[in-house]
């Protein structure tokens, strides 16, 4: 399903040289709940963005349905991560402007997919999340959980394969959190492989799969089932 | 992503940030304006001269003593003489030529005008009755200078509109005497007010039979010849049989300039036609002024908006989408900037007619295509680099706001 093979990634700050994922092999298998823990610098959120396929390796292979990903150009990964891959942040990253129901059509809107059908999907959406009556107000009008459930409802709407969240409660208080957690753990149900990464080691806990990170290497990987 | 929802994506930015926008467009907006409404003041120039052309009188052709040569010195007076004068006989010989409908000779003078205690320093034409068609004038009250011999020295004249007022007021000026130096002459007619044409005033002149004027001012040559060909095809024709005329009539000597009424259009057009082209030109500069105030104000709108390009990103936008939308609203903002532009410019033009009613103000089509295309072009011309600049944003750094 999710393959990563030798994965390297290096940046270089000023003149040094930080190596922030050495050598990652890892596999996850469709609807599998994963969450990735480890203090800040340990590499977790390049692997995140790496999955998300906004960072390339400098070395490794990237395999997604048993496709090569690694050497994909702009438009093939831009595609991609359409079609596969949905992004959940920490900071919800709304579109200020658009209104919760726009910002949900947004992906359907870059894919090109026809007004009604935007329309239909939107609407059955708002509903599962139980933002009907929020579908008109802007994100400055929606309280924390309203926003990160309108970010959720547009992570899903393409129907992706794999849900990448980055700290999805971090901006939220405790029982909001939980909230917004049990939301994305539902989405397990439907297939979804869900990689959450966390510092917060209680959420961290929930995930059957729990990886830890340490100085871009991979320190522990226990499967517990549920 | 589909062309409505691009166009509508790009205008929900725009409206994002109306200050921004409004101004943006203001600018614009100004820099097609002052394209249609200094080419229309240039076409209105254009235009009036033309009209002013045609009411001097239609298929002109002008004989004038003397050759003018377009460089160096006439021969007249490289051997010391003075050009020979036009003779009246030399005006009738041109009756010989079967292309010319009619002519006037013309003599010009300045005399006193007098009646009783008023008097005044007036421009004496001395013609023919012909002129009053040659010329295209119109009499208000009585008749023209009477047809007939053109060597009758009559004393008779006419009157320009204001002459008549200035002497008579609101009494009869027809039938009445004036003084015209040391002459005694008949008022038959009034001219009707035609304002100014061509730098002569025709209200403020008197016209007399050309022989009288020789008379009163002791001269037997003619000032012009005024000639009206039959039709537009023949004035060709017309110059060169006149000049062979009197060529011949000076025995051999090209001592004379025929010139036609077109040459001088012409060339007045052209003036005029390339000053519309100079003043559209530097109105256009503003337009690439507004332009590069379009880069600029694009440049900070993508800083402003990294974060909204990262997740525009990871949502799955690849960077020809996000050039695509800055391009759109590029375009958007010339394209509703120019017709803003279009309706300032016309409306600026009409009240400038409104202004000043003789001058036929209308902006020329190709201006005003010229300047939306202007407009256009270097509204997304220039959006190209902060566009390319957008869509190569590194979507991680660009979601961290970095």
């Amino acid at each position: 399903m999710i393959e990563l093979q030798n994965v390297c990634r290096t940046f270089i700050v000023g003149d040094q040289k930080v190596e922030a994922l050495r050598d990652i092999n890892l596999s996850f298998g469709a609807g599998e709940y994963i969450s990735i823990m480890g203090p800040s610098g340990s590499g977790k959120s390049t692997m995140l963005n790496m999955l998300g396929l906004l960072d390339r390796p400098n070395l490794g292979t990237y395999l997604l349905d048993s496709g090569n990903v690694t050497d994909l150009n702009d438009e093939q990964l831009a595609r991609v991560r359409r079609e596969k891959i949905g992004f959940v942040f920490q900071s919800f990253h709304l579109v200020p402007r658009l209104t919760a129901a726009q910002n949900v059509e947004l992906p359907m809107i870059l894919a090109g997919i026809p007004v009604e059908e935007r329309r239909a999907r939107v609407q059955v959406l708002m509903q599962n999340y139980g933002l009907s009556d929020r579908a008109d107000h802007r994100p400055d009008q929606l309280s924390g959980g309203q926003r990160q459930r309108v970010a959720i409802a547009r992570a899903t709407v393409m129907n992706p394969t794999v849900l990448l969240a980055d700290e999805p409660t971090g901006n939220l208080d405790q029982a909001t959190g939980w909230e917004v957690l049990k939301l994305l753990e539902g989405l397990l149900a439907q297939g979804i492989t869900l990689v959450l990464v966390t510092h917060d080691a209680e959420i961290g806990a929930r995930a059957h799969r729990q990886i830890h990170m340490l100085d871009g290497r991979i320190l522990s990987d226990e499967r517990q089932t549920p | 992503m589909r062309l409505t929802d691009t166009l509508q994506f790009a205008s929900g930015s725009l409206r994002g940030s109306p200050t921004r926008t409004v101004l943006m467009m203001l600018a614009m907006s100004i820099g097609v304006a002052a394209v249609v409404v200094l080419t229309a003041l240039g076409e209105g120039a254009r235009r009036y001269v033309i009209e002013q052309f045609a009411s001097l009188g239609t298929n002109l052709v002008i004989v004038l003593p003397g050759r003018t040569e377009t460089a160096g010195v006439g021969p007249g007076l490289m051997s010391g003489q003075t050009p020979r004068d036009i003779t009246l006989d030399d005006a009738l010989a041109l009756r010989r030529s079967s292309v010319i409908k009619r002519f006037a000779p013309l003599t010009v003078g300045s005399a006193t005008l007098s009646r009783g205690a008023l008097n005044r320093e007036v421009v004496v034409l001395g013609s023919t009755s012909d002129l009053l068609d040659v010329r295209h004038m119109e009499m208000a009250l009585g008749r023209f200078l009477p047809p007939g011999d053109i060597h009758d020295a009559s004393s008779v004249c006419v009157l320009g509109n204001q002459m008549k007022r200035e002497l008579f007021g609101n009494e009869n000026a027809v039938g009445q005497w004036v003084r015209l130096g040391d002459r005694r002459f008949r008022v038959i007619g009034v001219l009707a007010s035609q304002g100014e044409s061509m730098g002569m005033r025709t209200d403020e002149l008197v016209i007399i039979p050309v022989a009288a004027s020789h008379q009163l001012f002791n001269t037997s040559g003619l000032f012009r010849i005024l000639i009206e060909a039959k039709h537009r095809d023949v004035i060709e024709k017309v110059t060169k049989e006149a000049e062979a005329i009197l060529v011949e009539r000076h025995s051999g000597e090209r001592d004379v300039t025929v010139i036609t009424q077109d040459a001088i259009l012409q060339t007045f057009d052209r003036i005029l036609g390339a000053l519309t082209m100079a003043v559209g030109g530097i109105a256009a500069i503003s337009l690439a002024v507004a332009g590069v105030l379009i880069m600029n104000v694009m440049l900070i709108a993508v800083a402003q908006r990294v974060k909204e390009i990262g997740l525009l990103k990871a949502l799955g936008a690849p960077g020809r989408q996000i050039r695509h939308l800055f391009f759109a609203e590029a375009a958007l903002l010339s394209g509703i900037g120019s017709l803003a532009g279009l309706l300032l410019g016309y409306g600026g033009s009409f009240i400038i007619g409104q202004i000043y009613p003789s001058l036929p103000v209308a902006p020329p089509w190709w201006a005003v295509v010229a300047a939306c295309a202007t407009a256009l072009g270097t509204g997304i011309l220039f959006s190209v680099w902060p566009a390319r600049r957008a869509a190569r944003l590194d979507p991680v750094a660009a979601l961290a706001g970095r």
